[in-house]
């Protein structure tokens, strides 16, 4: 029973990613377009976790707390570059 | 039994958000609109996801671990600051500064005005220069 909710959790987040894409693809702003790479950054800690429930270990909680660093200082970074012009002052 | 049932209500549940989030993210029709879609229910999603992933490896595996709390806390302490960046770089780059209300202050929107001036804190160089001066 398990094992079925985490594929339907598999299918809804990896529609999730598809619909983002084509939100990249086509946002008409730079703002959409970041915002779609910050959910497909969250979409993906989602699957990372999901499948380490899968396999049934912990080691994947590494991956996803790095990813989710980097998603974050980089959805930063390219805001405050949009902003500022650079991005450390 | 119990526990099975409780871990998949929390995946299916995370699973819809992250659905409705991402579909947000292509349904709504302003940019300002799409901001809420996916900085909420996503993260939302992403939330029930650990939550059923803390419970199913300490009920089922029984191994506790402390890195779906430091994941959640950093998620949704970091998820309105890049909500807050999104929406200053859509103001930035989109919208016309006249459209804007005024601020009812003497100085207008950060985005576009430089800040007021501060007075200047007395430090050492200019503490030296007056006593120079005298």
């Amino acid at each position: 029973m398990i094992t079925y909710a985490i594929f339907f959790a598999f299918g809804c987040y990896g529609l999730g990613l598809l619909m983002n894409l084509w939100r990249l693809a086509r946002g008409p702003g730079r703002a959409d377009r970041i915002l779609a790479l910050d959910t497909m950054v969250i979409n993906v800690i989602a699957l990372i976790v999901l499948y380490g429930i899968w396999q049934g270990t912990a080691v994947y909680f590494e991956a996803s707390m790095l990813v989710a660093m980097v998603g974050f200082v980089s959805t930063v970074a390219y805001c405050r570059f949009i902003l500022r012009g650079d991005i450390i002052e | 039994m119990i526990v099975e049932i409780v871990i998949s209500f929390f995946l299916v549940v995370s699973g819809l958000f992250g659905l409705v989030g991402s579909f947000g993210l292509i349904k709504l029709r302003d940019t300002m609109q799409r901001l809420h879609a996916p900085t909420k229910a996503t993260t939302v999603g992403v939330g029930g996801v650990l939550v059923a992933s803390m419970l199913y490896l300490a009920l089922v595996e029984e191994s506790f671990s402390f890195h779906e709390v430091m994941i959640t806390l950093f998620l949704f302490l970091t998820a309105p600051i890049t909500a807050h960046f999104m929406a200053q770089t859509h103001i930035r780059m989109r919208v016309d500064r006249n459209e804007l209300p005024p601020t009812q202050r003497d100085f207008g929107w950060s985005l576009f005005d430089e800040p007021p001036e501060m007075d200047p804190a007395p430090t050492k160089d200019t503490a030296k220069d007056t006593a120079q001066g005298n």
